[in-house]
């Protein structure tokens, strides 16, 4: 067999067919979910297409984070046709405030290393961050897999990427998500339908908290998934010495600034100190993209005995109940609240536009998630920065976009 | 098939084709009523049954939601053509039975009339002589368009059972 990528490595054990780069396999589903904007439609096309029972409901998990608790009658109905479904098929339900799915399934082990993992969700890709190979897909899709626990992949090509030196003070895993986006951009990366190989050759290693972002924003990146590799983890499927590679890149962390996403694309990302001053009305601080209990102190730590800005509306969706619970027991929350943030329930909350916190027509929100589409936030007339949870809570205090490294004049030398 | 193409340009992500609030319904015609809303709110009334949306790069980015290629096809979208797909699109539009239609290199301008030859694999601009070659679908994407989607295709199934010819 010649050298192997990880995506070509674990694609091949699984499928039992020796595979490359642009072959079709299908594969064995080890952990399979869906939220409250997916699970219903699933659960339709499971029915349509004579499902009877799930495949193994032991490995399918709901979770109802989208839109949570239900603000109509109409969700409220489809968050009670995913607890009936679940009751009837065995499989694990996750109800309103225990939080974001992605979060839940990292945080309580249901999703492992080397597994085969496929969400209805986009951001599944985020798993890529513990070792598992794990992408989205839609209802349909995810109704095939409760039926059959399997579905068939394209075996993607791979991108390389190494990480070297350490990550300075005040710069985390969200900027550095952020620059690869825009490296990704500016090299016109063909990324479709790929796989990027996150290599962490680092000198102290990144931990889950900065790697997260990483993994979580290959969607964004235009590719299929993402695998953080580091060759002091042991993993099964560690690529082969010589695998090919569709294209390869070194970023060196040691000169990484804080960054931001500029509205309405997730690429185009420049340094925070270029758009210092940028006024902003909302501050959001949640999502499945950097909002562990790490980027919850931090922001906190800079919030310490200060105020936000009057004018501005501070949202803070913790990733789970758990977290939530670890925050106020540490003083995080209280930090916060004192500070004037508005606590929202553990779940999706702003960031998709449906409810708790929509932006006025005109306003500005830097927010700590992953998206910045027009309307996204559920008005296509407010526009949406992208950014560190550390330069969210920076720039909530200042009242505009603010470096978290509070360097005066001096922050945008280089 | 044949009708009127509706240009749009490239990036065009999910929360465009339809927005996050309007998704948590499985009545499809809430999703036909918002349908590319805030990407261009006449598009509704100037859609005839069977047009084409055509579209530039990476169509369809973003979210995982079927509920856009499902408000496409609901509102009378016959096929969308577009450079490139994003790959979640892709798979769902395949798996709920719309049509796509990939043409690298098309220089199709508004309001232009497009017939498609799905068997062909053919995509002209009527009056214009200019007729593209689509590139070909997965065999595999293929099987499953050909079963009107993926609830067709494993209605009668417990698996996908390829047997290794899947290329």
């Amino acid at each position: 067999m010649s050298p192997q990528t990880f995506s070509e490595k674990i694609l091949s054990f699984y499928s039992g067919m020796a595979s490359r780069a642009g072959d079709y396999v299908v594969v064995p589903v080890h952990k399979a979910l869906a939220s409250d904007t997916t699970a219903p439609g699933a659960i339709t096309a499971f029915r349509a297409m004579n499902g009877g029972k799930v495949y193994d409901p032991l490995r399918l998990h709901l979770v109802i984070d989208h839109a949570s608790p239900a603000p109509s009658s109409k969700v409220a109905n489809l968050h009670q046709m995913m607890r009936r479904f679940a009751e009837e098929q065995g499989c694990s339900l996750h109800d309103i405030g225990e939080g974001i799915c992605h979060h839940i399934m990292i945080d309580k082990g249901y999703v492992e290393k080397d597994e085969i993992v496929l969400g209805a969700d986009s951001h599944t890709c985020s798993y890529g961050a513990i070792g598992a190979f794990a992408t989205g897909i839609g209802a349909t899709d995810l109704a095939g897999i409760m039926k059959t626990g399997e579905t068939w992949l394209r075996v993607p090509h791979s991108i390389k990427v190494v990480l070297r030196g350490d990550l300075p003070g005040g710069s985390t895993g969200k900027d550095l998500a952020l620059l690869l986006n825009r490296k990704l951009h500016d090299q016109s990366v063909d990324t479709g339908f790929g796989t990027l190989e996150i290599w962490d050759e680092t000198f102290s290693s990144l931990s889950l908290h900065q790697r997260l972002p990483l993994a979580n924003m290959a969607i964004e990146m235009g590719a299929k998934n993402a695998i953080y590799l580091n060759r002091n983890e042991k993993s099964r499927f560690f690529p082969d010495e010589g695998a090919e590679y569709s294209h390869v890149l070194a970023l060196d962390l040691e000169w990484l600034q804080p960054k931001i996403a500029l509205p309405s694309s997730p690429d185009r990302v420049y340094d925070v100190c270029q758009v210092t001053g940028t006024p902003i009305q909302v501050a959001y601080l949640g999502s499945c993209t950097n909002n562990r209990i790490e980027d919850l102190r931090n922001a906190a730590r800079i919030l310490e005995n200060k105020k936000i800005s009057k004018g501005v509306r501070f949202l803070v969706a913790p990733p789970t109940r758990q977290v939530q619970l670890e925050a106020m027991e540490e003083g995080v929350l209280q930090t916060l609240v004192a500070a004037g943030a508005t606590i929202l329930p553990s779940g999706c909350g702003p960031c998709v536009g449906t409810h708790l916190g929509v932006p006025s027509d005109g306003e500005t929100v830097i927010s700590s998630a992953n998206r910045n589409f027009q309307g996204r936030m559920g008005n296509p007339k407010s526009q949406v920065f992208l950014a560190s949870a550390e330069t969210v809570a920076a720039s909530a205090i200042a009242g505009f976009i603010k470096d978290p490294r509070d360097l005066g004049g001096e922050a945008c030398k280089a | 098939m044949q009708g009127i193409a509706h240009v749009y340009g490239d990036n065009i992500d999910t929360d465009r084709i339809i927005a996050g609030k309007y998704t948590k319904t499985l009545n499809t015609q809430d999703l036909v009523d918002h349908v590319l809303e805030d990407l261009d709110p006449g598009f509704r009334e100037r859609l005839c049954e069977g047009d084409f949306l055509v579209a530039g790069e990476n169509f369809g980015c973003g979210s995982s939601r079927e509920q856009a290629p499902l408000a496409l096809k609901k509102a009378g979208v016959g096929a969308v053509v577009a450079k490139s797909f994003s790959r979640i699109f892709f798979r769902n539009s395949i798996n709920i039975g719309l049509d796509l239609v990939t043409v690298p290199d098309h220089k199709i301008e508004q309001g232009s009339s497009l017939s498609f030859d799905g068997e062909r694999g053919t995509l002209a601009i009527l009056g214009d002589n200019i007729i593209y070659d689509c590139a070909p679908m997965p065999p595999i994407m293929a099987e499953i368009m050909a079963a009107g989607g993926l609830v067709g295709y494993l209605k009668n199934r417990d698996s996908y059972a390829f047997e290794g010819d899947l290329v």
